[in-house]
């Protein structure tokens, strides 16, 4: 019998930085993404789009397409076998479009054929005509159509109440696009029984495999969906783009097919954040207590739902920011129009209201004659306060007071004297240089609901398993790039003692959902249901061993090795697999109030640009950030993504915008989609608060989100308070601040 | 031509690109593509001693070229470069990263010391969408040490 | 596709003798786009990169295959600035200031520089070689004077060169970026003063008015600084597009070369 102490920790636990696994592949072009897949055999698959923002399809002949060399199938809507018709919260999108094309790029026929160049000349020679119909394109048209998706309001408290004084604004938020670097690409293959195993990209694997198998009419049985290496998401993979099309190639050919867009295809193939308007008022008493907040609200969901729906109603919860306030009026409509569609991307709603809600704080301070901050903190939610907008009552940890205390005491950045052009707006163009240059700070804070919210049954599965060689981690939960595969890991090894732990990725027929990676919600919900198969596995380990601990080892008992390892597992393995669910949420009632997300991150930044007044040129300098992330399971990570979120909306202040005039995309390539290079980096500081949330694992919160939330307002705030400007508008261009702002519309009613 | 060093023969179709012709003809897929145009730095290759991006190489023009892609940089051990963007956790998706460790390759062996400022304008043509390039950073100035 | 590689500038212009639609493959930075997003699919291709004929660069001659990366460092200020700007580092390894000319885009960053110099796009053909002016070579959005049988060689600068050069590039972001102005602003001690934009109109433009006035200015004060941007604002002709409107481009057209000659000033 051996008879030593157990090892107290766990080597990379929970806490730890600790290398990804996929690290290594992905440094030496090893690792195989959705775009590197390959087999014997395989065809390219390629998409017809149509040229107009709306038309009706007049003629349509395939048979110039059919009869090339080497193509093997040419398909329309017609072609589809299930329901003609996809969409992420309802289905009313067409697979391929038969009649009315809503939206530039729509997609309308697919070829398969044997190289890509085939495919391409085939789609050439589709005949079509189309009658060109004119487009809605005008989001405040569109409103004053009710050509509506969806209206959402919250209204909330005494609708009368009034301060002395009170400031209205006017913003406006471009449509930005998630940009993830890897293409939508993926691999079907047939399995000669009528089903098909598709390799994609993706999100969330099983509402893809919902989605297909409705357009294939076939039974859920019959479709497999795995994830292949995701070169990024950020939202751009949570509706379906090529899954449908994919697959109905492979069982039409009875081959496997490959599709992979270009980039200008990626920019017609997925959804973007929706471009908003907002008009704000805010009234305040003159010690700085917010009495009443209004605010109008129109987001352009585009030509089909996707979450359009969902993300009004973020932006109308969202819209009062991280504030006490108890009397709100906010309405909010997600228009229908023959723009592109919008939908998901990080920060869902939260960072249109952020970028009106900050400024609006900023205007309301200096009408005040208050420090900006100090009117934050003034108004600032605390634990057990009530979320202005929805009511609930805050009951996770909410420290924006000790957000915003502590960034304001982080260090500023030295006043820099160098011409190096790389330290000055304009950069290597050599425009600028250093006395032309004025210094503004910005301050932004916000929130963020994590997780599903407004009474969706939010779950994730998980399986883990106690074997001979170790401990499984099993889940349908899709790695982007995050760390998801880490933090599982580590959960397990800390629950279980058990250092050995592998993380498989089940395919769609293997386990349950683990729900979409969106919404911050995988670390929490995945990860919280590794947590609960973990605890019972291991509640399981100490029945069967019969003993108190559990380590790689075995079962001890009082210090003692009671039952080793094969002994434990040589028969049988331990294992179980768990649905865990978030605490219930409730739907909104008429006036948008109740418990509806279950929980909040916050967070805060603090920008400092210089600015090149005189040519509108502009150069964040830094950008420091303090965030409320519950517990770090794997700190490198956090930072990983408070940095590349923060980024990313630095980019929706500076650069990013897809512009679309009368419904056409202008500028759908990386040559004229600018996002931040290297160069347009400024460094980050950060620090995070670590108070536990109400239910993720050992007490974490998402991360994902709240960095994009506020940093694009605090960017904005910086360039208006170097230059004095109204800059009612993001992303800024050099026009705006060189020619001065836009005009603030007039406000209209609430 | 010659690519990592040994001699690769491949049919070229036509006026496809040499990113093309490595990732479909001699299934080199480290190399990636992301915007078809030199605007992302995903498919930087060395061709005859020059950074640049596969995308806008003309296969044709390769002919007789010495080419080094990610596959042939680190040999049977990881290049440090690799090595210290893994450590750095500089990798999220990755898929920027074979890109950026060629670019970053090449860079040191032209400038051992290069300072951070040197550093982000060498790696300007390199988009990465997830990290905000803070550990990329991080990553490569451990290469550098003291200055 | 055939693709020729020429092994001296004979065999290349002969081969565009024998082959008169064929497609000049330098840098590739320029026509692999075109050929990535399908807008051509050439026949056939003679490739220059290789071609040692047009890779000399002295003083007043630039040799067409000169990358962009080598004329980084060189004896232009202005041409060494504004090569740094284009595109990333990957581009200015392949890219040359013969393809630049050969494209001509309302935004080649070196045709402001060729067009301030008032030099000449020097053509090689089988009937010989001419020399043509930079504003008979320009002749609108994407064309030249440019024959099919013809390789342009090199860009010709004249003997008499300015005593002070600076370049400048508005873009919206810090690197990488297509410029929405661009600028070059010369200065000889004599008072003489170019000044030339890019990006602000079909083919390169020199603000020739503007240049005129602030030539007779020994040294001019802040009114005819001032006078000499409105002048040079007044001279553009920009579109909007969705890099930039056209009132900017005008502002930034005249803000710009005010501050460049600002430096050529106290240089």
């Amino acid at each position: 019998m051996t008879t030593r102490v157990r090892t107290p920790t766990v080597r990379d636990g929970v806490g730890v930085s600790t290398s990804r696994t996929d690290g290594i592949p992905k440094v030496d072009g090893t690792y195989l993404y959705s775009s590197d897949l390959y087999m014997d055999r395989m065809l390219f698959g390629a998409t017809l789009r149509c040229p107009h923002p709306k038309a009706r399809i007049t003629r349509l002949d395939i048979g110039p397409a059919v009869a090339m060399t080497g193509v093997h199938a040419v398909l329309v809507g017609d072609d589809v076998p299930g329901s003609n018709a996809f969409g992420l919260e309802s289905a009313d999108q067409p697979v391929l479009a038969t009649d009315l094309v809503e939206y530039w790029g729509q997609a309308v026929a697919l070829v398969a054929a044997d190289d890509p160049e085939t495919a391409r000349l085939a789609v050439e020679a589709i005949e079509i005509e189309y009658e060109v119909l004119e487009p809605l394109t005008d989001p405040e048209e569109a409103d004053r159509r009710d050509s509506a998706f969806h209206r959402a309001r919250c209204r909330r408290g005494p609708q009368d109440a009034s301060g002395a004084v009170v400031v209205e604004g006017y913003y406006e938020v471009g449509m930005q696009d998630q940009a993830p670097l890897g293409t939508e690409s993926g691999l079907a293959i047939p399995d000669g029984q009528g089903g098909v195993d598709l390799h994609i990209a993706t999100q969330w694997t099983h509402v893809d495999r919902d989605q297909i198998v409705a357009g294939l009419g076939v039974d859920e049985d019959m479709v497999r969906v795995h994830h292949a290496g995701v070169g990024g998401a950020f939202g751009a993979r949570e509706d379906v783009s090529l899954q449908i099309h994919l697959c109905l190639l492979a069982l039409y050919t009875g081959r496997p097919v490959k599709m992979e867009y270009s980039r200008a295809e990626s920019f017609v193939g997925h959804v973007h954040r929706h471009p908003a308007q907002l008009w704000m008022r805010h009234e305040a008493d003159p010690d700085g207590t917010l009495r009443r907040i209004e605010a109008r609200i129109i987001i352009d969901g585009g030509a089909y739902r996707s979450t359009s729906d969902s993300v009004v109603g973020n932006a109308v919860y969202h819209a009062a920011g991280p504030y006490r306030c108890d009397s709100v009026s906010v309405e909010g409509v997600a228009v229908r129009t023959n723009n592109p569609p919008c939908g998901a991307m990080r920060g869902f709603g939260a960072v249109q209201a952020c970028f009106g809600h900050e400024a609006q704080m900023d205007k309301l301070a200096d009408a005040l004659g208050m420090d900006r901050v100090e009117l934050r903190i003034r108004n600032a939610l605390r634990r057990g306060d009530r979320l202005a907008t929805s009511g609930q009552v805050i009951d996770t940890s909410a420290p924006v007071t000790e957000i915003l205390e502590r960034l304001r005491r982080m260090p500023l950045p030295d006043e820099n004297s160098s011409d190096d052009p790389r330290l000055l707006p304009g950069g290597t163009g050599l425009t600028t240089s250093r006395p032309m240059v004025k210094r503004g700070v910005g301050y932004a804070v916000g929130l963020k609901n994590l997780c599903f919210s407004g009474g969706f049954d939010d779950y994730a599965e998980a399986r883990v398993a106690i074997t001979p060689f170790g401990v499984e981690v099993h889940t349908a939960a899709v790695e982007v790039g995050q760390g998801l595969g880490m933090a599982c890991a580590q959960i397990a090894r800390t629950v279980l003692g058990i250092e050995d732990v592998v993380v498989y990725y089940d395919d769609t027929s293997k386990i349950g959902s683990a729900g979409s990676t969106s919404a911050s919600r995988q670390t929490q919900m995945t990860g919280g249901a590794v947590m609960e198969a973990a605890r019972m596995a291991r509640q399981i380990a100490l029945e069967r061993g019969g003993g108190d601990e559990l380590d790689g080892e075995g079962v001890w008992k009082d210090g003692v090795l009671v039952t080793p390892m094969k002994d434990l597992v040589g028969r049988e393995n331990i294992d179980y697999h768990t649905r865990f669910h978030h605490p219930q949420t409730d739907a909104p009632d008429r006036n948008g109030q109740g418990d509806i997300h279950v929980d909040f991150a916050f967070a805060a930044h603090r920008a400092v640009v210089d600015v090149d007044q005189e040519l509108g040129l502009f150069r964040v300098v830094q950008i420091d950030t303090v965030q409320d992330v519950g517990f770090m399971i794997n700190p490198r990570s956090v930072v990983g993504q408070i940095e590349g979120g923060t980024m990313q909306g630095i980019g929706l202040a500076t650069l990013e915008e897809i512009v679309v005039e009368d419904g056409v995309i202008k500028n759908p390539t990386f040559t004229d989609y600018l996002l931040p290079t290297f160069l347009d980096a400024p460094p980050i500081e950060i620090e995070v608060i670590e108070e536990p949330s109400s239910f993720g694992p050992f007490g974490a919160k998402g991360v994902g989100e709240p960095p994009t939330v506020s940093s694009t307002a605090a960017v904005v705030a910086a360039i208006r308070d170097a230059t004095g400007l109204e800059l009612n508008r993001t992303p800024v261009r050099p026009e705006h601040v060189a020619l001065g702002s836009r005009q603030p519309a007039v406000y209209s009613d609430c | 031509m010659t690519v990592n060093g040994e001699a690769r023969a491949c049919d070229v179709k036509g006026s496809e690109s040499l990113l093309f012709a490595l990732r479909e003809y001699l299934q080199l897929t480290g190399s990636k593509g992301a915007c078809e145009q030199g605007e992302c730095g995903s498919c930087s290759v060395m061709l005859d001693g020059e950074l640049v991006c596969s995308c806008l190489v003309m296969a044709a023009d390769a002919h007789g070229s010495e080419v080094v892609t990610v596959e042939g940089l680190g040999g049977s051990e990881l290049h440090p470069v690799q090595k210290a963007l893994v450590d750095a956790g500089a990798v999220q998706c990755g898929f920027c990263t074979p890109g950026f460790v060629v670019a970053a390759a090449a860079l040191l062996d032209e400038n051992p010391a290069p300072s951070s400022d040197e550093m982000r304008e060498a790696l300007a043509g390199n988009i990465c969408r997830c990290t905000g390039y803070g550990a990329i950073l991080r990553g490569l100035e451990t290469l550098v040490g003291d200055r | 596709m055939e693709v020729v590689h020429p092994a001296d500038l004979d065999e290349a212009v002969g081969a565009l003798a024998a082959h008169p639609q064929a497609t000049l493959l330098a840098g590739g930075t320029d026509l692999m786009v075109e050929v990535n997003f399908d807008q051509i699919r050439p026949e056939t291709v003679v490739a220059l990169r290789r071609l040692d004929d047009i890779q000399d660069v002295s003083r007043h001659r630039i040799g067409a295959g000169v990358t962009f990366r080598r004329l980084e460092s060189g004896d232009h200020n202005a041409l060494a600035q504004l090569a740094r700007t284009i595109g990333s580092p990957q581009i200015r390894a392949a890219g040359t200031i013969g393809g630049n000319i050969g494209t001509a885009s309302p935004a080649g960053d070196s045709l402001p520089f060729l067009a301030g110099l008032d030099a000449e796009i020097e053509l090689h053909s089988t009937s010989g070689t001419r020399r043509l002016p930079w504003d008979e070579f320009f002749t609108g959005v994407k064309r030249t004077a440019r024959r099919p049988d013809e390789l342009i060689t090199a860009a010709v600068l004249p003997e008499d060169l300015p005593d002070f050069q600076e370049f400048a590039k508005i873009g919206q972001r810090s690197a990488m970026v297509i410029s929405i102005v661009a600028a070059c602003v010369f200065r000889w001690r004599d008072g003489r003063t170019r000044v030339a934009l890019g990006s602000v109109g079909p083919t390169p433009i020199r603000a020739r008015r503007a240049e005129e006035m602030i030539s007779q200015e020994a040294d001019p004060g802040p009114a005819a600084l001032g006078e000499f941007a409105r002048l040079v604002s007044e001279e553009v002709s920009p579109i909007t597009d969705h890099r930039g409107t056209s009132d900017y481009r005008r502002h930034a057209s005249g803000v710009l070369a005010r501050r460049l000659l600002e430096r050529c000033l106290s240089s």
